[in-house]
């Protein structure tokens, strides 16, 4: 079938091709209106005005800060934490707990975590019902504003909790690479403390490795619109929220406003990269001297206390948002100070059973499609390498981090505006796409490793006997992967469900899922219902990793070591 | 599909079918007898926009939809917006795109400078209201408020759904006597500081509430019925700014941040950070007593010389792909039986736009209910304040975003 090998190589263009095409048009479908042309909305002359318009906004300055300082914040603080837990932790034996705890949490969609947050931190919430009153004397919930507090403190907690397993697993994924587990040794060996060793021989070259990862935290954290709506303030609210806003209003000059707001959020956006990247140059120049200045032990209880501390903080943060979902979900009135909901009632789930037929078949089959076009395009890219012989060139890397590098706002809303001119329906494959758009990098970052380090023999030895590439790959390739490519599958499908404007925007709101149905009603009146949508949203990639976990180990109860994908 | 192919099923299908329901499905549905709009409709499928964040409406329109899909084959998609703006902003992009009969809303949830703003625009189908068979049973004669919103005539533009009240409520457990009108609001807003909000203007339950201080406020309340540039706004709205100079400093989170909606105005009661609160449907507090969301002891009323009140609409975009369905379900929304389900509060507790004396014993039997004791005393209700000239409302919100919209 030599086909076979002629279309596999034609996958990577495709592959680049949906990465690269809707980031570019969806961006020149956002100048355009920017500078005033969009004849579908009556714009035929190149005007500067909604540049003013956008000037004069009230509280620019402020959605501009809040997006600068609680992405770098954010940042700044996951790094911090997951540098420390792996100092503090790596080759531990509490370690192994630590990644079994923290791995599935990443599946956990922004908007569940934001909205178990929001319930555990709130004057009601949980953590204050805990010591009312007999701790604190409240008898009514105290009256401090957080979540939405107006510097973003509450906004830059939640994405911090929820990049850190990303940032974690990513740098677990690097580690090997740049060979962590020597350099500690060697450290150590030389008299290095565990922090001091692991700062000074691996983080050096860890760092360059996450990089990239760390940017699509920047990225993600200056210009997302979920989490900062349930936890961000809202007089003003950051920059990406207002472009959302002012995106549907009805006045329809707005949408030129909203155009020339999201221009300004690449400039936010690039601005915050700009100024990390400034850092990284400041703490290499004055981290040189300290590198080399020999002192094995100095800080050394002071980082593994800290360590421990923001580690363990950090999951029962999360554990406990999870946990107040559950009880939130079975209770019936429930007043403050409560610290235990009683009777406790399946009211809300009835109720929400009846209404989430469609949003959740519009999840799963969604999820489905844009996962499996992913794992498709992935499998492919990643088979071509093997034709080619060499892997993806530095440039192809960053091309597959490219929608996670412009913010989703800008580009979205340009293809919104596309839409519109070209009297394009929303809907399902509009929205699919864009699902597949976001989990292709998800999919290819998580199988790319295991795919390029099965043992080339085995095709060799196929090859030999005559195998062709169609039937090495489907007969060899295939089934020894089949467990990282479901694990793939289900990081893919554990992102399509997270995803909220992309969902909201090219499906102009006709198409609900339970992300848009959750951070709906986040913003809205019933607890119990929002914490039983945002338990359906956590437990679908919940299922998706039990599945990519358990069905290998069904299909090989005979052949164990197939379960390590290289049976070498 | 070629093209060709489909013409020739068109052929085909009209070969069999009886010339006179082709003849129908040409004929525009304002002009169409009503059994051949009901014969349009069938198999049609109608996306309704409207407001979707109150889950006990959400499933009164899922009821509604198994009606329409039961009775008239019509499939009806519920299009949860947060604000119905996004879909008029929708409508008007497809205008400016020349898209004039395949629009992708058929009906929509509407009132107030929503509707006046479509239909300055022209962005509304009609008159098609007096067309509905069930029209009649509001009585729309005697009952002016069924053809005029917030001032503006409907001109049949549009067909009534539910009525509104501004009514406030409490816990009788932790407050005894509540403020009874705005001034008193004031001072024991002062006495209580951090227990009292609104939503977030441009919230329309917010924007209500600037209204309510603006009628309490204002000299002459009849010059809010003219448009507001016939008058002097700044000096017009003045004493509304004073009054809330004055109570924002007392609000929960010190007036910093608003809830964002009615709904969080209420989830905020029933987590105890509020003790005083207010809804736009008198209804509310008892349903919202009756799922668990607010104390046991909630009780509702109506300030001293009565509150704004108005009544919602849906109307039917001018280039709706599907009007013969979205009239049909108009018509529905208007019959007494969806209407008393609709007013009952374990449903709903919209209080129905029906003039009772045009229904029978049996239909009018349906919307008597007991009284539950969160309900405001029905006496309350019959104090409403007409709703100001579209116009202030805008000209509201926009001056209190620059005053208060940046924290």
């Amino acid at each position: 079938m030599p086909y076979f090998v002629t279309a596999i190589r034609v996958v990577p263009a495709i592959a680049l091709a949906l990465l690269i095409l809707p980031v570019l048009l969806g961006l020149a479908g956002v100048v355009a209106p920017a500078f005033g042309w969009h004849p579908a909305l009556g714009g035929e002359a190149w005007t500067l005005s909604h540049w003013q318009a956008l000037g004069s906004a009230p509280g620019l300055d402020d959605m501009i800060r809040l997006s600068l300082l609680t992405g770098l914040a954010s940042a700044l603080a996951t790094l911090i934490i997951v540098t420390l837990c792996l100092a503090t932790f790596l080759e531990t034996r509490a370690f192994g707990a630590i990644r079994r705890l923290l791995s599935p949490l990443l599946a956990v969609p922004h908007a569940a975590a934001a909205i178990g947050l929001a319930f555990l931190l709130t004057p009601s919430g949980l953590a204050s019902r805990l010591v009312s009153p007999w701790l604190s004397g409240w008898a009514h919930p105290p009256d401090y504003l957080f979540p939405g507090d107006s510097i973003g403190l509450a906004l830059a907690l939640g994405l911090t909790l929820k990049e850190i397993p990303f940032l974690l697993l990513m740098s677990l994924a690097a580690l090997p690479q740049c060979r962590a587990g020597e350099r500690l040794m060697m450290a150590r060996s030389l008299g290095y403390g565990r922090i001091n060793g692991f700062l000074k021989g691996v983080m050096p070259a860890l760092y360059p490795l996450i990089r990239l990862p760390l940017y699509a935290i920047i990225v993600f954290a200056t210009a997302n619109i979920e989490v900062a709506m349930i936890l961000g303030p809202s007089t003003p609210p950051p920059l990406a929220v207002a472009v959302v806003r002012w995106l549907g209003d009805p006045d329809l000059t707005m949408r030129f406003q909203a155009a020339a707001g999201a221009l300004l959020q690449i400039g936010v956006t690039a601005g915050a990269l700009l100024i990390w990247w400034l850092g990284e140059r400041l703490v290499s120049r004055l981290g040189a001297g300290w590198l080399r200045d020999g002192h094995r032990r100095r800080g050394e209880r002071l980082g593994r206390g800290l360590g421990t501390l923001m580690t363990w903080l950090a999951i029962g943060v999360l554990v406990a948002a999870l946990g107040g979902l559950i009880l939130w979900s079975l209770a019936g009135y429930w007043p403050f100070p409560d610290a235990w909901p009683a009777p406790l009632t399946l009211h809300a789930w009835q109720q929400a059973t009846m209404g989430i037929g469609t949003s959740l078949s519009n999840t799963v089959t969604i999820g489905l499609a844009a996962t499996g076009i992913a794992l498709v395009l992935t499998l492919g890219c990643l088979e071509a390498e093997t034709h080619r012989r060499r892997p993806l060139s530095a440039g192809t890397q960053l091309i597959l981090y490219l929608p996670l590098l412009v913010p989703q706002v800008a580009f979205l809303q340009g293809l919104v505006q596309w839409q519109t001119q070209a009297g394009l329906n929303a809907g399902w494959p509009a929205v699919t796409l864009s699902h597949a758009l976001f989990v292709l990098p998800y999919t290819f970052l998580s199988l790319a490793e295991s795919y390029r380090r099965q043992d080339p023999r085995w095709r060799q030895v196929a090859a030999t006997l005559g195998a062709s590439p169609a039937s090495i790959f489907l007969r060899i390739r295939l089934p020894m992967l089949a467990a990282p490519i479901l694990v793939a599958g289900a990081v893919g499908f554990a992102v399509s469900i997270g995803q909220y404007l992309p969902t909201l925007l090219l499906g102009a709101g006709r198409l609900t899922t339970l992300t848009t149905e959750a951070v709906n009603l986040a913003s809205g009146g019933d607890r119990r219902l929002t914490a039983v949508y945002a338990l359906y949203q956590l437990a679908l990639p919940a299922l998706g990793f039990a599945l990519a976990t358990a069905l290998p180990r069904l299909w090989w109860r005979h052949r164990r070591q197939m379960l390590s994908g290289d049976a070498a | 599909m070629s093209r060709r192919f489909v013409l020739a099923l068109a052929l085909a299908t009209a070969s069999i079918a009886p010339i006179p329901s082709l003849a129908a499905d040409a004929e525009s549905p304002l002009d169409a007898p009503w059994p051949a709009v009901e014969r349009q409709a069938e198999g049609q499928t109608v996306y309704w926009s409207a407001w979707g964040g109150d889950p006990a409406i959400n499933r009164y329109i899922g009821w509604v939809a198994d009606r329409m899909d039961e009775r008239h084959d019509l499939d009806v998609v519920h299009v949860k917006v947060d604000d119905i703006a996004t879909t008029i902003s929708r409508v008007v992009a497809e205008q400016a795109a020349g898209n004039d009969d395949q629009g992708a809303v058929d009906l929509m949830w509407i009132n107030g400078e929503n509707f006046a703003a479509m239909k300055e625009r022209g962005l509304l189908f009609g008159p098609f209201a007096r067309r509905l068979p069930n029209f009649s049973l509001t009585a729309p004669d005697d009952n002016p408020e069924m053809l005029t919103d917030f001032t503006l005539p409907t001109e049949g533009y549009e067909s009534p759904w539910g009525k509104a009240q501004l009514t406030f409520y409490y816990d009788a457990e932790r407050l005894e006597t509540p403020p009874r009108n705005m001034s008193e609001l004031l001072s024991w807003a002062r006495e209580h500081p951090g227990r009292f909000t609104y939503p977030l203007v441009p919230d329309f339950l917010g924007s209500t509430f600037l209204k309510q201080a603006l009628l309490a406020r204002v000299e002459e309340p009849e010059m809010l019925a003219d448009p507001a540039s016939r008058h002097d706004v700044e000096t017009v709205t003045a004493p509304l700014w004073e009054y809330l100079d004055a109570l924002h400093p007392h609000l929960w989170r010190q007036g910093r941040h608003f809830p964002s909606s009615g709904p969080e105005l209420k989830r905020l009661m029933g987590d105890g950070e509020l003790s005083l609160a207010f809804t736009f449907n008198p209804a509310e507090p008892a349903a919202a007593v009756t799922a668990h969301q607010l104390p046991p002891n909630t009780r509702s009323y109506v300030l001293e010389g009565g509150t704004l009140g108005n009544v919602h609409f849906v109307a039917i975009p001018f280039n709706a792909r599907h009007k013969a369905g979205a009239m049909v379900l108009a018509n529905f929304l208007l019959s007494p039986e969806a209407q008393a389900r609709k007013q009952d509060i374990d449903v709903w507790g919209d209080p129905t736009v029906l003039d009772m004396r045009r229904l029978d014993t049996t239909e009018r039997e349906a919307f008597e209910g007991d009284r539950h004791p969160a309900s405001p005393p029905p006496e309350a209700l019959q104090h409403v304040l007409p709703e100001p000239h579209p116009s202030w409302v805008e000209a509201l919100e926009a001056e209190w975003q620059v005053r208060y919209g940046d924290g």
